[in-house]
């Protein structure tokens, strides 16, 4: 388990990013808990994310969807959000 | 479960819709001229089951038609149908349109994503940025 995942209480809600396929690979998790602090939009949770073990396979093609649509990085997030990281896409 | 695409095209055609086009995607053995022995595919299941009704509703608006769109998921083995559209309108043009536009939207737009098991044993997430790579029963953080 991350540590950043053990720091989640109900007093502090985190800001919850979904993980998937390599990326979830990657991090040992299908999910990863960010304290909200100093974050206000996608750009801030990638940066965040990169930060983290493992992170740093997050590349520039990585997409992000806020409640369920594709956004762009300066799209803004709040706790009440669900978020996910997604690798490139290979359907079809 | 096995997709049918008769299913499909029952569900899409009419007296008035003179023109069925269908596509069906389907497992290979091949990739980057390496063997693959063994697929699956994963997906976020809430955002690609709103995609594909996003994509449906889309062709049908642009063009006068009706699409049937179904992916599986899991593990699948090769020849097996991964993907099947069928679209049917009242003559040809239409349909094939639409079933050209619904499978491209799907591949650049569904998050859905496939894992490849190699001849060799390797496993690798197709599209992965740096190859994605990694070998059996370990993480390459490369």
């Amino acid at each position: 388990m991350l540590p950043v995942m053990a720091s989640r209480s109900p007093q502090a809600p985190a800001i919850r990013v979904q993980l998937f396929a390599r990326y979830a690979e990657l991090f040992g998790s299908a999910h990863v808990d960010l304290p909200p602090q100093g974050i206000s939009t996608v750009a801030d949770v990638l940066e965040r994310l990169r930060a983290l073990p493992g992170g740093d396979a997050i590349g520039s093609a990585a997409l992000v969807a806020v409640n369920l649509q594709q956004v762009r990085p300066t799209a803004a997030v709040t706790v009440q959000d669900e978020i996910a990281i997604l690798p490139p896409l290979a359907g079809g | 479960m096995p997709l049918d695409l008769n299913e499909l095209i029952a569900a899409v055609s009419g007296p008035g819709r003179g023109g069925v086009v269908s596509f069906l995607g389907t497992v290979r053995d091949h990739h980057g001229g390496r063997e693959v022995t063994a697929l699956d595919y994963s997906a976020y299941e809430p955002m690609a089951e709103a995609v594909c009704a996003e994509l449906v509703a889309e062709s049908e608006r642009r063009w006068p038609v009706k699409v049937a769109l179904r992916h599986r998921l899991g593990d699948l083995a090769i020849g097996d149908v991964a993907v099947a559209i069928a679209v049917a309108g009242d003559h040809r043009d239409e349909a094939f349109a639409a079933c050209r536009y619904v499978i491209e939207e799907l591949k650049r737009r569904v998050p859905i994503w496939k894992r490849e098991t190699y001849a060799d044993g390797s496993v690798e997430w197709v599209g992965a940025e740096g190859g994605g790579r990694r070998e059996e029963g370990g993480v390459a953080l490369t």
